[in-house]
């Protein structure tokens, strides 16, 4: 069970709380783990990466076991702490502004 | 009773504000979709229930929502903008060619005749289509496509299809607006389009005449007399009487023929309402003083409309998608400013009373007119 731990304004678009956890089938990187939360969530589609590239919002991170893993490929394979769930998978808006 | 409910769209969420018929009195809901940029929210004319709104953030990308409850509730649908094909370039601000990138929908124009059809203008500028209540758009590629796409600029806000106009009288007429493009029509629903920017005249751009690349801000019409458009222009304020093949500025004395906004009295449909705004670079009102100006005769004639606005020390600016008006017998005028008051006149203008004070920076502003 992956544990994924969305921001405010993604929270209240799904009617989630602070975290969820998921059935991600295979290896878990961040593209089966991204398309497990939208599977789940549909209006989540097109927040966390561009509805048509796939490509992560530039403003939008991935972090993990107090790593950054926003510029790892979308298929490699996540921490084995997340994989286990003993550590949660964050999607976060990155600070933008003054 | 018959009512009114204004849809406001801001920078950091949406509101309702609400009132009957006398327009004293107002319940104010919100805000839905905090801390999101509404650029737009717009309600069906043929089933009030009905109301659309674009929702983005910087972060988070595009969302339209959709209420079936007259906007209690909302849900959102369809949020895929794909341009067709290969979009290719258009200009970008230092003239090199620039691929076409979605950014956000700025306008929603519900169908006069079906609550599920949507026209939806965009940035980059296109035109985007929904025929199923929102859960899927197609664009109307003909005009990105009509061969005039790569000489288009983007103007400060970014290169937007802003206005939508169908005519009431034929659905397949559409008259739309883009900055810095100008305007383009199709006769044909959607298939081809012409430019429409005969007699613009825009200082800011090399050949002041040129055929594109004019800064309109904003295009209303009656409907009653569909062919007779008036257009709010970076600098002008224009009218045409040939459903927008030709143009002659209307500016006659109005402070400043600055401006963004611009509609039409619902029941007067030579009487029209700017709120001029001292300059490109300065986006206040001239002198401090907020007024709208009214013109009875299509124009040239302007009579500032000041009681109830400030007229000291007011520096707001007015956008170009935050005015509109109801149709009830004594017509109603709203708009709304950055600095987050709503305005409202239940009696075209003569006097005007501020709804709410203290919201986000308005962005748009719609009214129902509810039976």
């Amino acid at each position: 069970m992956i544990r994924v731990v969305l921001p405010a304004h993604l929270k209240a678009l799904a009617g989630v709380g602070r975290e969820v956890e998921l059935d991600v089938p295979g290896a878990a990187t961040q593209r089966t783990v991204i398309d497990a939360l939208e599977g789940r969530y549909p209006m989540l589609r097109g927040t966390i990466r561009d509805p048509v590239t796939q490509v992560r919002r530039p403003f939008v991170r991935f972090f993990a076991c107090e790593d950054d893993l926003s510029h790892e490929s979308p298929d490699s394979p996540l921490p084995e702490a997340v994989v286990t769930g003993t550590e949660p998978f964050f999607v976060i808006g990155a600070m933008a502004g003054g | 009773m018959s009512g009114v409910r204004v849809l406001v769209g801001t920078r950091k969420g949406a509101f309702i504000l609400k009132s009957d018929g006398l327009r004293k009195s107002w319940d104010v809901s919100g805000p839905f979709f905090g801390g999101w940029e509404m650029y737009h929210v717009k309600g069906s004319k043929v089933d009030t229930d009905r109301i659309y709104a674009s929702q983005s953030t910087g972060w988070f990308g595009q969302l339209i929502q959709r209420s079936d409850d007259g906007g209690a509730t909302w849900n959102p649908v369809g949020n895929q903008f794909q341009y067709e094909g290969v979009p290719g370039t258009h200009q970008w601000y230092d003239g090199t060619p620039h691929p076409w990138e979605f950014a956000r929908v700025w306008h929603l124009e519900p169908s006069l005749t079906d609550p599920d059809t949507v026209l939806a203008g965009v940035e980059d500028a296109a035109l985007f289509r929904t025929t199923d209540g929102g859960q899927s758009w197609a664009e109307l590629a003909g005009l990105r496509e009509n061969g005039t796409g790569p000489f288009w600029q983007p103007g400060a806000g970014g290169m937007c299809l802003h206005t939508i106009v169908v005519s009431p009288n034929d659905p397949n007429r559409i008259t739309v607006a883009i900055s810095a493009a100008g305007v383009f029509r199709t006769d044909d629903g959607g298939v081809t389009w012409n430019p429409k920017n005969e007699g613009l005249v825009s200082g800011e751009i090399p050949d002041p005449d040129a055929f594109v690349g004019h800064c309109v801000h904003r295009i209303a019409l009656h409907p009653s007399n569909p062919d007779v458009l008036y257009m709010q222009k970076h600098w002008d304020v224009m009218r045409s009487t040939d459903a927008g093949d030709n143009w002659v500025e209307v500016s006659g004395n109005l402070p400043s023929d600055f401006g963004f906004a611009i509609d039409v009295h619902a029941h007067e449909p030579e009487t029209i309402y700017v709120v001029p705004i001292t300059s490109d670079s300065e986006h206040f009102p001239p002198e401090g003083k907020l007024r709208v100006y009214r013109s009875r005769t299509g124009g040239d004639e302007w009579e500032p409309l000041t009681k109830g606005l400030p007229q000291s020390n007011c520096y707001v600016d007015v956008l170009r998608d935050a005015m509109a008006v109801d149709s009830l017998d004594s017509c109603g005028v709203y708009f709304g400013t950055t600095g987050g008051q709503v305005y409202a006149s239940a009696d075209s203008g003569d006097s005007w009373e501020p709804i709410v004070r203290d919201l986000p920076a308005v962005l748009s502003v719609e009214v129902q007119t509810l039976a």
